[in-house]
C-alpha cells in the first residue's frame, strides 16, 4: 500500500472538501431554535447556504455581518453588534452561532470581546457561540467538530448522574441519525444525540411554515452531558483540541468511548457491543433479525462485490467506516482519499488494509486530480463518495455511489442512509447493483470484444500475419 | 401603507428597499451594501466575477485564496462549450495559515508555472479573494511577471469579497475582459460588420440560439461575452461593429467601456419571452438599415411566433389567473419575466432583484400593476411574507430560493445559471411556459394545500 501526504502543495484541482466556517454551520442547525452569523462578507454565507440547500433541500438562513471595506479598515464591531440584533429581531433564536471568516480572522476581530459587549450592552441573556472558523485554517470536517466543542464548552453546566449517554455524531445524514435513534430506543437507552439536525434538516412538509424549524438537541439537554454516565463519541479521526467528548471527559469525568461509524457489518457490531456494555441491556430480537438479514445479504452479493475495486472519498470517518465496510464485502478499495489532513486516517487505513491483495492508495490533503489519475491508474470499476466525485464516473467512466456531503445533482441526499445493520444492507445493495448495472451494460460487448472471430475477417487479418497469437485464436 | 408596517417595525434599515406600486412617491432605495444580519441573498464581488468570467472555455480559472471560494464555484452552472472544457476544472492556491502569515505571492507564482506546464493555456484568469485583499499579496505584479515568463496572458481580477457586493464582481470582470480584448500597440484594427452579444452565458446553449437568429437574418455573431467565447475569440472582440447587451447589470459597463474606447456602438436587448425577442431583433435590423436584413427579420419573427404561438395559446389557458412572485439577480431578467408571465396570462404580485439598478427598478414600477411588491436585496423572511400575503402560486428565482417556495407549498421556477434547458428565444419562451405549468400544475399540489398541516395530514390517514 501507498501512502501520499501532499501536505504542501501549489495547486488544488477539484477539491475534495470544503472550507472550516461550512462545516461549523451544521452542528448549529441541530441545536434547538439556533441561527448563525458568520462574520465576515457577505459572500460566504451565501455560498455556504446555497450549498447546504442543495444538498438536503431545505432552507438553510445564515446571517452574515456583511462587511464591507470601510468595516475592514475599521473593524466590524459595529456590523457584527448590528448583525446580532437584526437576527434577535427576525429569528428569536434560543442560542446563536457566531463563526468567523478568513476576512475577520485576519484582521484580527475578537469575536468573544464583541459578543459580550453586545449582550452587556443590550442587558440580554442568551447564550452566544463562538468559533473561529477561518477559511484556511482547516477543512469543513474540523470545522464540524470545532463547532461540536464550542457548543458543549459554552452551554455544557455541573450536573448531577442522570443516568443518560452523550451520543456524539459526526456529520451524517438526517436519515443516519434517525436510524441511530431507532436502535437507542429499541435498546431502551436514554440519551442526548448531538448534533441532532434530523428533523431540522429534513422537515416534513407542514403549515405554517417556521424560520427555525423544530427539533434538535434542546438546550438543557446539552447543558446536562455532563451529568450523563458515558459519552460515546462517533468518529476516530478527530483532533483532540476539537472533541467535545475529550472536553467532556477532561472538565467534568465523563468516561468517553469513541467508535467508527457505525457502517459494515463489524463497526455496528462494535457499536452495538459497546451499548450493550455501557448500559446492560440486551440487543433485542428485532436486531438481530436485522443483522441476520445484512449477512444474508452480503452472502447473495458476495461474487458481484467481489468484481469491485473501489474508490472511496469524502470526509475521514466516512472514508474509515467505507473502506471497512467495502473490506469485509470484497469490494477491496484501489484509492480511499480525504481533502482532510489527518494522520489518523492513514494510520488506521494502513492498518485496514493489510488485508488487501492488491495496493491500495491512501492520499490525504489531496484533490480530485489526483484520485482520478490513481483511480484510473488502479482500473477502479466503482466509487463511493459524494457528488463532487461525479468526473470520475463522467471523464473515467468509473460509476459513482453518492453518500456523504454534498450531494447536489441528485435529490435525497439527506435521505440516503447507510449506518446499521438496515442501513447498511440498504447501501450495500446500492453499491452491488451499481456494479450489476455496470456489468449488464457493458457484458455482451465486451465478451464479444474479446472473443467473438469473424472467421472471414480473421482469416484476411492471419493472412497479413499478425502473429503467433492470432493465428493461435484462428486455427 | 399597511403591507410595511409589520416591517418597518422589524429592521427599519430596510424599509426604504420595499414597496407597495401606488402606495409610495419616493424612490427605492438599491444598490446599497447589504444590512448586517439579515440574510441578504446575494453573494460576493468574487461570485460576480466568476459568474461573468467562467464561460470562457479555454482559460484557466485559478483562485488565489483559501479552498472554500473555489470549492463553491467549481462547475456549478450550466455554460456549454463547443470546444475546450478547461472552464470546468477548478483551481485554487489553496492558501494554508502559513501563507497567509508568510504571503501567497510566490506560492501563486509556482502555481501559474505549474499549470502552464500542465495544460499549455494562453490565457490564465487569477481571482483575488477576501484574504488576499487583506494580506496585501501584489496580483498585478506576480500575474505580469508570470505573463512576461511564460509568453500569455494573465490576467489578475481584482474581486476580493469585501470591497462591495456582487455588481462590483461585474466591474472587475469586466475590467479583466478589457484587459484581454485591448490590441497590441500597434495592432490595425480593421472593422466587420459583425456583432459582440455580451450578456449571455451560453447556458443550455442560449448563445447559439440566438447566433442562429442573426444568421436567419443575415448577420453574423462575432463573439458572446462570455458565453462559449475562449481566446482566439475574444481577441477579435474590438473588429465588431455593434455590442448587444442581454444581462445589462453585469455587461452594461463594458459595453460603455467598448463604446469609448472603440466606438462601438451598443443597444439594449432581451431574448427572453416572446415579445422581447421579437423587439430586440427588430431593433438589432434597423441599425444596419438595410432593407434585406428588416424582411428577413420580419420572416423570422413571423415564422418562429406562428410556429410557437398554438402552443402558448395551450399553455395559457391552464395557467390564466394564476400570480407569480419573481425574486432573480439582475434588473433586466426581472422586466422581461413581467412581460413573459403577461404572455402566459400570469400577474406579477412581487418582485425583487439582488442588484438592480435605479432605472431598472423605474421600469419596473411603470410595468407592474398596481399592489405589487417591489423589493431590493431582499431575505427569506420578507420573500415569505410577502409570498403569503400576496397569495403567488409560484416564485421564479435561484438555488437558495427554491426549497423556501417549496415549503410554502408554492411552485417554482429555476431561473438560474445551473438549469438545464434553454430559456432563451422562441424556443426559450416555450421551454418557459411548460415548466411554469409543469410546476403550477402538478398534482403534487393537491395534497398541500389547507390540508397541508400536520393535524389535517393526520386526519387524512384516519379517515
Amino acid at each position: 500500500m501507498s501512502k501520499e501526504n501532499a501536505a504542501y502543495r501549489d495547486v488544488n484541482e477539484n477539491p475534495c472538501n470544503m472550507c472550516m466556517p461550512m462545516g461549523a454551520i451544521l452542528p448549529f442547525k441541530g441545536v434547538e431554535k439556533a441561527m448563525v452569523i458568520m462574520h465576515g462578507s457577505q459572500g460566504c454565507a451565501t455560498y455556504m447556504r446555497r450549498h447546504i440547500a442543495e444538498h438536503f433541500n431545505e432552507p438553510i438562513d445564515v446571517a452574515s455581518s456583511s462587511m464591507n471595506e470601510k468595516d475592514t479598515v475599521h473593524g466590524g464591531e459595529p456590523n457584527l453588534k448590528k448583525g446580532l440584533a437584526n437576527i434577535i429581531k427576525l429569528y428569536q433564536p434560543a442560542v446563536i452561532g457566531v463563526l468567523t471568516t478568513c476576512l475577520a480572522e485576519t484582521i484580527g476581530e475578537d469575536i468573544d470581546r464583541i459578543a459580550g459587549k453586545f449582550l452587556r450592552e443590550n442587558g440580554l441573556d442568551l447564550p452566544i457561540v463562538t468559533v473561529p472558523t477561518p477559511g484556511y485554517g482547516g477543512r469543513h470536517t474540523e470545522g464540524y467538530f470545532l463547532a461540536m466543542k464550542k457548543i458543549v464548552e459554552s452551554l455544557a453546566r455541573p450536573t448531577e448522574g442522570h443516568g443518560k449517554i452523550n451520543v456524539l455524531v459526526p456529520h451524517l445524514s438526517p436519515a443516519d441519525l434517525r436510524e441511530i435513534k431507532r436502535i437507542l430506543h429499541l435498546m431502551d437507552i436514554e440519551y442526548t444525540l448531538f448534533p441532532d439536525f434530523s428533523d431540522t434538516l429534513d422537515r416534513p412538509f407542514e403549515k405554517p411554515y417556521k424560520k427555525i424549524p423544530d427539533g434538535g438537541t434542546r438546550l438543557a439537554d446539552i447543558a446536562a452531558m455532563p451529568g450523563a454516565i458515558a459519552t460515546i463519541e462517533i468518529g476516530v479521526t478527530l483532533d483532540e483540541r476539537s472533541s467535545a467528548g475529550h472536553y467532556l471527559a477532561e472538565k467534568f469525568g465523563v468516561p468517553l468511548h469513541q467508535v467508527p461509524i457505525p457502517t459494515g457489518l463489524e463497526f455496528t457490531d462494535g457499536f452495538l457491543k459497546l451499548l450493550q456494555q455501557l448500559t446492560g441491556r440486551d440487543i433485542p430480537a428485532s436486531l438481530v433479525m436485522e443483522r441476520g438479514r445484512l449477512l444474508d445479504c452480503m452472502i447473495d452479493a458476495h461474487k458481484y462485490n467481489f468484481q469491485g475495486r473501489s474508490v472511496i472519498f469524502g470526509e475521514p470517518d466516512q472514508v474509515y467506516a467505507h473502506s471497512q465496510f467495502c473490506m469485509e464485502n470484497g469490494i477491496y478499495p484501489v484509492v480511499a482519499a480525504t481533502g482532510s489532513k489527518n494522520d489518523k486516517l492513514a494510520a488506521l487505513l494502513s492498518e485496514l488494509f493489510t488485508d488487501c491483495p492488491h495496493e491500495a492508495a491512501i492520499l490525504t490533503q489531496t484533490d480530485f486530480a489526483r484520485i482520478r489519475a490513481v483511480s484510473a491508474n488502479g482500473a477502479a470499476n466503482i466509487a463511493i463518495g459524494h457528488s463532487d466525485g461525479r468526473y470520475l464516473e463522467e471523464r473515467e467512466g468509473i460509476p459513482l455511489v453518492r453518500v456523504g456531503f454534498p450531494i447536489h445533482d441528485r435529490v435525497g441526499g439527506q435521505r440516503l442512509l447507510s449506518v446499521g445493520y438496515a442501513g447498511t444492507t440498504m447501501f450495500l445493495d446500492r453499491i452491488t447493483n451499481t456494479l450489476l448495472e455496470h456489468k449488464y451494460r457493458n457484458y455482451r460487448q465486451s465478451m464479444y470484444d474479446q472473443f467473438y472471430q469473424d472467421t472471414e475477417n480473421c482469416r484476411s487479418e492471419c493472412a497479413e500475419g499478425r502473429g503467433d497469437e492470432n493465428e493461435l485464436y484462428c486455427s | 401603507m399597511r403591507d410595511t408596517e409589520r416591517l418597518e417595525a422589524a429592521i427599519e434599515e430596510r424599509k426604504d428597499s420595499i414597496q407597495t406600486k401606488g402606495k409610495q412617491k419616493q424612490q427605492l432605495k438599491c444598490d446599497t451594501n447589504s444590512v448586517a444580519g439579515c440574510v441578504s441573498q446575494r453573494a460576493c464581488v468574487y461570485c460576480g466575477a466568476r459568474v461573468v468570467l467562467n464561460p470562457v472555455t479555454d482559460a484557466i480559472h485559478l483562485v488565489h485564496g483559501p479552498i472554500g471560494c473555489a470549492s463553491y464555484t467549481w462547475d456549478i452552472r450550466g455554460s456549454l462549450t463547443s470546444g475546450s472544457d478547461l472552464y470546468r476544472f477548478s483551481f485554487s492556491t489553496d492558501l494554508q495559515e502559513m501563507d497567509v502569515i508568510f504571503g501567497g505571492e510566490k506560492k501563486l507564482a509556482r502555481a501559474i508555472d505549474g499549470l502552464v506546464e500542465k495544460y499549455q493555456p494562453k490565457l490564465i484568469f487569477v481571482y483575488s479573494t477576501c484574504i488576499v485583499g487583506v494580506i496585501g499579496d501584489d496580483l498585478e505584479a506576480v500575474c505580469k511577471a508570470a505573463a512576461r515568463r511564460h509568453g500569455i496572458e494573465v490576467i489578475p481580477v481584482q474581486s476580493s469579497g469585501f470591497i462591495g457586493n456582487k455588481s462590483a464582481g461585474y466591474r472587475a470582470a469586466c475590467d479583466a475582459l478589457l484587459k484581454l480584448i485591448k490590441p497590441a500597440e500597434n495592432e490595425q484594427i480593421s472593422k466587420n460588420n459583425t456583432i459582440n452579444y455580451l450578456g449571455d452565458f451560453n447556458l443550455a446553449g442560449e448563445v447559439w440560439i440566438i447566433k442562429d437568429y442573426l444568421q436567419r437574418m443575415g448577420l453574423a455573431l462575432n463573439v458572446a461575452f462570455t458565453g462559449d467565447s475562449n481566446y482566439e475569440t475574444l481577441k477579435t472582440a474590438t473588429k465588431a461593429s455593434l455590442n448587444i447587451v442581454q444581462c445589462a447589470g453585469s455587461m452594461i459597463y463594458l459595453a460603455n467601456q467598448m463604446k469609448e474606447i472603440y466606438d462601438i456602438p451598443y443597444h439594449n436587448v432581451s431574448f427572453l419571452g416572446l415579445e422581447d425577442t421579437s423587439d430586440s431583433l427588430r431593433r438589432i435590423a434597423r441599425t444596419y438599415n438595410d432593407l434585406e436584413i428588416m424582411r428577413r427579420t420580419e420572416e423570422l419573427i413571423k415564422a418562429e411566433t406562428a410556429a410557437v404561438a398554438p402552443l402558448l395559446a395551450r399553455y395559457r389557458e391552464k395557467l390564466r389567473g394564476k400570480k407569480a412572485a419573481i425574486y432573480v439577480g439582475g434588473g433586466f431578467k426581472a422586466i422581461s419575466l413581467i412581460k413573459q408571465f403577461r404572455e402566459i396570462g400570469i400577474d406579477v404580485v412581487m418582485i425583487g432583484t439582488q442588484t438592480g439598478r435605479q432605472e431598472e427598478y423605474d421600469t419596473i414600477n411603470d410595468l407592474v400593476d398596481d399592489g405589487t411588491v417591489i423589493l431590493d436585496d431582499a431575505n427569506p423572511s420578507e420573500l415569505e411574507r410577502f409570498m403569503v400575503e400576496k397569495g403567488a402560486h409560484l416564485l421564479v428565482g435561484g438555488v437558495k430560493e427554491r426549497p423556501l417556495a417549496y415549503k410554502l407549498g408554492i411552485a417554482f421556477i429555476d431561473h438560474n445559471h445551473d438549469r438545464k434547458h434553454p430559456l432563451s428565444g422562441y424556443v426559450g419562451a416555450v421551454n418557459f411556459a411548460q415548466e411554469v405549468y409543469s410546476t403550477v400544475c402538478s398534482p403534487v399540489w393537491k395534497y398541500t394545500g389547507e390540508g397541508g398541516g400536520l393535524d389535517e395530514q393526520r386526519k387524512c390517514c384516519l379517515s
